[in-house]
């Protein structure tokens, strides 16, 4: 389309990610040193989720993007319908250590068509000055009397089940496993119920520190990132509870018929050395997405007597009460529980 | 003849330009909601099959031998991907069912039926085989009908859906209800500054309109972030009414994330629809017909109802439809402070649009509402007739 006509020259590399911090923390860690490297421009756009984008370049044979940041159930929605061009993982650098890319990145994090770039987390926070003491276990969400209140959610039957369950005694790795049944899913809904009309339902991830900061709400799910960014940028109140935390990679693609495919996968594999995974972290609390990363993690950019490590979803204290997204599950069910989950937010 | 051919002429542009930018895609989209080939072209050999069998009979090693032949080439040329996804939506898990079974088809040895089975169970219901007869079809009423909380089987029946996933027919109801109610609240807090504005003097009209305008030229975003800033719970107006001592501070008014919230902010931002035709219409009323209506006897209210009302009808039929019909599209307000009753269909269709890329459903459901918004202004037609609509 002319219309729309980009600036793009030809070698001008279009990245598109989430915006804001996060978009930030990609381009100092990855941005500025891979234009450096190879003198070639990037153009950096922002989108809010979502592959309608993707399918709309692909239909009109007018691909003007190359590298998206996908989350995992968006990235294999649009792998199956051939929207992304395959990856070859022997593109990826091995560890320092010399352990071979497949073994240093976390399980699921290289699909067909993804490379993982970082582990977020679905967390539940609470604000210190409002509750003292504060909630430490998911069961605690769930408990209106011991912690009477609005909670936070997220207008999605996503994380809700899941953390539903986990609050129900199931344990957490056999949450999906309950899910699939009618009966689990009849279950998860029963342990919304006992909350449904003090939940205050949010839609983007800048809503939750909000709610939390004007008191519209004592708890909300949120992505860690997002709360870190309030209590270690801008100085809030605000604590997360890593109990039944739910982690989800955000994973570099390469849309179909991309104008510069190997542009693309030369930043794909520079952006997947180790050494330029852990500098990410110092500007945003998502996890890199390969082990041996993690213990090169230092400080944060505005405070350097901030150690992340402890700030990830992937250390190893908070690695002992996580879920993984089941990415398989969700494609599978998404629909029917989507249509399930508005019902029961309509119905009494 | 000549001056009407040089009038069409004159049109002819903006008719063309409507129809390729607007008619052919809107239609092109629509198509998508009852044709959809994702099936019968990738999998070959048993659609034909899957077309001849009636769907109630058990289904034969003939239909399991075309589809593992099926399974073993889609995932040659990957496009199981497309196919799995297409089949999901007739019956969920049938995603992973066909891809894991794709993995191993090429293994599989004849009888297929004992082998197929074998590997997955599930290939041994009549319903797994029913869905695949629907996903099949190439033009196919299961999308429609799922819009309307129905369910189209394979066998060709067509039921209620399962009353946990009926949802569709609760909100068409809740838009056209949400959309009447900012309708009717557009219309009673516009006409009067509506009013005000034809009767002022040209200067200060014009730094009233501007008041008008300047929200018209904020984003929707920042105007419905503002509406949660002053109605939420710890917000500027429960703090007002704390302050003043009208309510106590642990009984504030829940006035956002519900549907009061939903109505105040779509009441606001569409206000400068309604008050913009209304506007256009009062000013060309002239004032000495209601000076007449006095001069005869009609008090205040008389001359009101019976000689202004009537002469600004045009512009509250143009008004109404407006802000009517815009309403019933809106999706980013009702989102963000709808909460769990605020809800309107157009916030599903946008699901599918971008989250689920079930593009033909939703194609389906803007169907249905493309439906029932022209029946309104048909209905609206005959109760008060559209040609004395006018917007100035």
């Amino acid at each position: 389309m002319w219309l729309a006509a980009p600036d793009a020259l030809a070698g001008d590399l279009t990245v598109v990610s989430w915006g804001g911090a996060y978009t930030k923390s990609q381009v100092e860690a990855y941005h500025k040193p891979w234009m450096a490297r190879t003198g070639h421009r990037i153009l950096s756009e922002d989108y809010n989720g979502g592959v309608s984008e993707i399918k709309s370049q692909v239909l009109a044979g007018n691909v003007t993007w190359d590298v998206i940041d996908l989350d995992s159930a968006e990235g294999l929605l649009a792998c199956d319908e051939g929207l992304l061009e395959e990856i070859d993982s022997s593109i990826l650098p091995p560890a320092p250590d010399g352990t071979p890319a497949e073994q240093d990145f976390f399980e699921g994090g290289i699909g067909s068509c993804m490379i993982g770039t970082v582990v977020g987390a679905m967390v539940f926070a609470y604000d210190q000055s409002r509750l003292s003491p504060g909630p430490t276990t998911i069961r605690d969400f769930f408990d209106l009397e011991k912690f009477p209140g609005r909670r936070g959610l997220r207008r999605s039957p996503k994380i809700n089940l899941e953390m539903a369950l986990a609050a129900d005694g199931v344990p957490l790795d056999q949450v999906y496993a309950v899910l699939a049944t009618a009966e689990g899913v009849d279950r998860a809904f029963a342990r919304l119920d006992g909350i449904k009309d003090q939940v205050v339902w949010w839609e983007a991830g800048a809503q939750p520190p909000q709610l939390l900061a004007d008191g519209e709400v004592v708890m909300s799910t949120a992505y860690n990132g997002r709360i870190f960014n309030a209590y270690a940028l801008e100085g809030r109140s605000l604590a997360i509870v890593w109990d039944a935390q739910i982690l989800d990679f955000g994973n570099w693609a390469i849309v179909k018929g991309a104008p510069n495919l190997e542009l693309a996968l030369d930043f794909i594999r520079f952006a997947s050395m180790p050494e330029n995974m852990a500098a990410q972290v110092s500007w945003i609390s998502y996890a890199p997405a390969r082990r041996s990363a993690l213990e090169m993690v230092g400080t944060y950019h505005a405070n350097p007597e901030l150690d992340m490590i402890s700030h990830l979803p992937t250390s190893p204290d908070n690695m002992k009460t996580a879920i993984w997204q089941d990415t398989e599950f969700w494609a599978d069910h998404l629909d029917e529980l989507n249509e399930r989950f508005n019902a029961w937010l309509v119905g009494e | 003849m000549v001056r009407r051919l040089r009038a069409l002429g004159l049109t002819m542009p903006l008719l063309a330009f409507l129809f390729a930018a607007f008619i052919i895609p809107v239609l092109v989209f629509l198509w998508q909601g009852v044709h959809d080939d994702t099936y019968a072209r990738y999998m070959s050999h048993s659609t034909p099959v899957l077309e001849t069998w009636g769907g109630v009979s058990e289904p034969t090693e003939a239909m399991y031998a075309a589809l593992q032949k099926d399974l073993v080439q889609a995932r040659k040329d990957k496009t199981i991907g497309k196919v799995a996804t297409r089949v999901n939506r007739e019956l969920p898990g049938g995603r992973s069912l066909f891809t894991s079974t794709a993995r191993r088809a090429a293994r599989l040895e004849a009888p297929y039926k004992e082998a197929l089975i074998d590997l997955k169970p599930a290939w041994g219901r009549l319903e797994t085989w029913q869905a695949l007869r629907v996903a099949a079809a190439r033009y196919t009423p299961a999308y429609l009908a799922t819009s309307v909380d129905l369910k189209y089987s394979g066998d060709g029946s067509i039921r209620r859906q399962d009353e946990k996933r009926r949802i569709h027919l609760t909100l068409f109801w809740r838009t056209i209800e949400i959309s009447a109610l900012v309708t009717i609240f557009c219309l009673l807090l516009g006409y009067p500054v509506a009013y005000l504005l034809s009767n002022l003097p040209q200067r200060s009209t014009n730094l009233l309109l501007i008041l008008v305008l300047l929200p018209f030229w904020t984003s929707i975003l920042v105007r419905t972030t503002a509406w949660i800033a002053i109605l939420q719970g710890n917000g500027v107006l429960n703090d007002l009414f704390v302050a003043f001592g009208v309510i106590g501070d642990d009984s504030r008014f829940s006035m956002v994330y519900n549907r009061t919230g939903t109505l105040v902010a779509m009441t606001h931002i569409l206000l400068p629809f309604m008050i913009l035709p209304l506007y256009a219409v009062m000013r060309t009323v002239p004032k000495a017909y209601v000076q007449a209506a006095h001069s005869l006897g009609a008090n205040g209210w008389v001359a009101f109802w019976r000689v202004y009302l009537p002469q600004t009808l045009p512009g509250i039929g143009a008004g109404v439809v407006l802000v009517f019909i815009l309403a019933t599209g809106y999706y980013i307000t009702p989102a963000l402070v709808g909460g769990q009753d605020g809800q309107m269909i157009s916030n599903l269709i946008d699901f599918h649009m971008r989250r689920s890329l079930n593009w033909p459903l939703a194609a389906a459901m803007g169907f249905v509402l493309l439906v029932l918004v022209m029946f309104l202004y048909w209905l609206y037609d005959r109760v008060s007739g559209i040609d004395r609509m006018r917007l100035g």
